[in-house]
């Protein structure tokens, strides 16, 4: 039985008290999130020790700022991927709500507080119009946003053309790029940090959350526990599309500049920090923890390689290959797994 | 069940208003006619320049096209590399691979953590790079636009390839000495609402209207939409309609070679004279064919190449960006700084049969 030094003695709760500890302890180390927020702390060290210029508060402000759109996104898309969904017309939806706070800051003489509020809540009717599509139609979500995706770009071009807005107040675009005082830490952090808390607790503490997981592992399972299917999809889109008009209002002061290609091809880094961050692609699993540990991770590499004079397509090989493998680990792994426990329940029968 | 609908709902609810809150939480009021829009600090030409001083050795010179692997900046950014070279500095090229604004602006930040000396760029948006660009400047670099400027308070220098007036003079200077000074000509311009095209235009009927152009007349203006296709077909109807055409000017790179294609198959192959903006890899076998004598274009490589002794001139106190100020800039000769900081490459490169496989872009 030399196998079995291989693995801890049987959780035998009578036997051994602390053994309890001792398996919590390697599902925690053995699940994908750890090992991303491992990976995270290692390429931070590295980057500070190797490349020159990284470890300064002036970096971590650029950082943290490229990092906003992607990590505000990230939170309801987790949500979404979590039931089994899709939300790939983000970026689209960002981009119109850009045009649109444009368009209305340019000729309606709205004040600028009303048109947030308006561009946040245009956002969510662009998300409902998604969740209305996949839910009440029952059509599926991937190819629901990809026509949206192309449909709210499109209508972006149309609300502005090819024309830039840009005479924002030059206080509300320096407000979104200040320090916390005396610190590097960008203010915006704090409606990101505050909305992170609000959408763990909803995914990780109340039975709704729990119903998102139930409905990823099987849908109609969930239906029969008496979870509302339909309306909690539905409610999701409607998040993503809201926190989309939010980073819509951020991305257009950050860069001062409302135009109809901005956020161009976000949704894919959205989508694979998601999957970085090891929520299951097809549904029922992953956590919060894990996602926000993934967007810091791929805004490290990209910042630290760019340091390091590491060119742009070398940084997109990067990226692919971060996709590739946070798909094929986890499965990987869970496959030896498996085969590993089998394996072990077949050895009594052998010897 | 009931209480976990009415969770979600809450929570729903609660997040959208919470997105609603983030997003009002700047105080009350702000509209577009109670913002004065401050243009910024003015232009930056503080320090006085000193058109002595020696040029520095070992600056660092960043290049930030629109986009890499894109043949028009590569061929730029090498004429840049080029100007680093003789004045002993260290050239660097980075650049995002898709052109997008907001990717500049990570590069920018990039950048001016290296502790650069000058960054070169070509903008993909006249605004959204301006706060990475001031930033970078507050950190001591110099900022030079090439190709496509930014707001003029953003940067110190822009080097624009040509003007539009250089332009006009050209391209009727070069129809004139192929049809003999005499005769009809007609213009295949791109789109009709074509700003850059339009204002060419005007101006050449500006300068037709000179009294050494006066046995030229301009019989039509037509638009070939910077497609191949049309502009195919409009020239052929430029040759169908008026039998006595002499020659053509088409200041666009599609309608040049797509007019040049048709001449060069058809009967009036090297009798109608065609001239125009075009690329040398695309106008070479019709100028080798004898369909075309001389076209016109400013040399990408030669817009780095000023871009990086701008950019060293600014950084070695020669000059500040203020209008007057002079420079030399190697094998290009010296340079006067004109209103708002624009340096101009000068008149375009005439490419013919004799000088065009010099030039590969």
């Amino acid at each position: 039985m030399a196998h079995d030094s291989l693995y801890a003695a049987p959780p035998t709760a009578e036997a051994e008290p602390g053994a309890g500890r001792i398996a919590s302890l390697r599902g925690l180390l053995g699940s994908w999130d750890a090992v991303i927020v491992v990976a995270l702390v290692v390429v931070v060290l590295l980057a500070g020790l190797t490349v020159e210029n990284f470890a300064t508060g002036r970096n971590a402000q650029f950082l943290l700022l490229d990092l906003m759109p992607l990590a505000l996104i990230a939170l309801p898309m987790t949500l979404i991927v979590i039931t089994g969904e899709i939300d790939l017309s983000v970026a689209s939806m960002v981009g119109l709500s850009s045009t649109l706070m444009g368009q209305l800051w340019l000729s309606s003489g709205l004040s600028l507080e009303l048109i947030c509020v308006l561009v946040v809540l245009l956002g969510a009717v662009l998300g409902a119009v998604n969740g209305l599509f996949v839910t009440g139609f029952g059509l599926p979500s991937l190819a629901v946003t990809i026509g949206t995706l192309a449909l709210y770009r499109g209508l972006s071009f149309v609300v502005l053309g090819d024309q830039a807005v840009a005479d924002f107040p030059a206080d509300w675009t320096a407000a979104v790029v200040r320090n916390i005082p005396g610190t590097s830490v960008p203010v915006v952090v704090v409606p990101l940090l505050l909305l992170a808390v609000v959408f763990a607790v909803v995914l990780h503490a109340t039975p709704a959350g729990r119903a998102l997981y139930a409905m990823g592992n099987n849908d109609q399972a969930a239906t029969f526990t008496g979870v509302s299917v339909a309306r909690t999809k539905f409610w999701l889109f409607v998040v993503s599309g809201a926190v989309c008009g939010l980073v819509g209002i951020f991305w257009t002061l950050r860069y001062a500049s409302a135009r109809g290609d901005n956020a161009t091809g976000l949704e894919l880094t959205v989508v694979t920090a998601v999957l970085l961050g090891g929520v299951s692609i097809f549904g029922g699993r992953g956590a919060l923890v894990g996602v926000l540990a993934g967007v810091l991770l791929l805004g490290v590499l990209r910042n630290a390689l760019q340091l390091a004079d590491v060119d742009a397509n070398a940084l997109t090989i990067v990226t692919g290959t971060l996709l590739v493998a946070s798909v094929v680990l986890p499965n990987a792994v869970a496959d030896v797994r498996a085969r590993l426990h089998r394996r072990r329940q077949r050895q009594p029968a052998a010897s | 069940m009931s209480a976990y609908r009415r969770g979600l709902r809450v929570g729903a609810t609660g997040l959208t208003i919470a997105a609603l809150l983030l997003s009002a939480t700047a105080c009350g009021g702000t509209t577009r006619d109670d913002t004065d829009n401050d243009a910024g600090a003015g232009n930056q030409a503080s320090g006085a320049a000193n058109p002595n001083a020696a040029l520095r050795e070992g600056l660092k010179i960043a290049f930030l096209p629109k986009q890499l692997n894109n043949p028009y900046f590569t061929v730029s950014d090498n004429g840049g590399k080029d100007a680093v070279t003789e004045i002993k500095g260290e050239f660097k090229e980075v650049g995002p691979s898709e052109a997008s604004a907001s990717s500049q602006v990570s590069y920018i930040n990039t950048l001016s953590q290296q502790g650069m000396d000058v960054i070169v760029t070509s903008a993909n948006d006249p605004n959204a790079i301006c706060g990475a660009l001031n930033q970078a400047k507050a950190a001591g670099a110099k900022i030079v636009t090439f190709d496509s400027d930014t707001k003029p308070e953003c940067r110190q220098v822009f080097v624009n390839q040509v003007t539009a007036e250089g332009i006009a003079e050209n391209q009727v200077k070069l129809i004139s000495e192929q049809i003999g000074g005499a005769g009809e000509v007609a213009i295949l311009s791109a789109t009709a609402n074509a700003t850059n095209q339009n204002a060419w235009i005007a101006l050449m009927k500006t300068e037709l209207a000179k009294p050494e152009y006066s046995k030229i007349k301009l019989v039509t203006v037509a638009y070939g939409n910077d497609d191949d296709q049309k502009s195919f077909q409009e020239t052929q109807g430029l040759l169908q309609s008026y039998p006595n055409l002499k020659g053509i000017i088409s200041p666009t790179t599609v309608g040049v070679a797509a007019a040049a294609r048709y001449l060069s198959g058809s009967q009036y192959k090297g009798k109608v004279k065609l001239t125009g903006l075009g690329t040398p890899n695309q106008m070479r076998q019709y100028v080798k064919d004898g369909t075309v004598d001389a076209f016109a274009l400013w040399s990408p490589a030669d817009l780095g190449y000023l871009a990086a002794y701008a950019g060293a001139a600014l950084a070695s106190g020669q000059i500040t960006g203020a209008e007057g100020d002079k420079f030399k800039a190697g094998k290009l000769g010296e340079f006067t700084v004109a209103k708002d900081g624009v340096v101009i490459l000068g008149p375009p490169t005439v490419f013919d049969k004799n000088n065009i496989d010099q030039f590969q872009f």
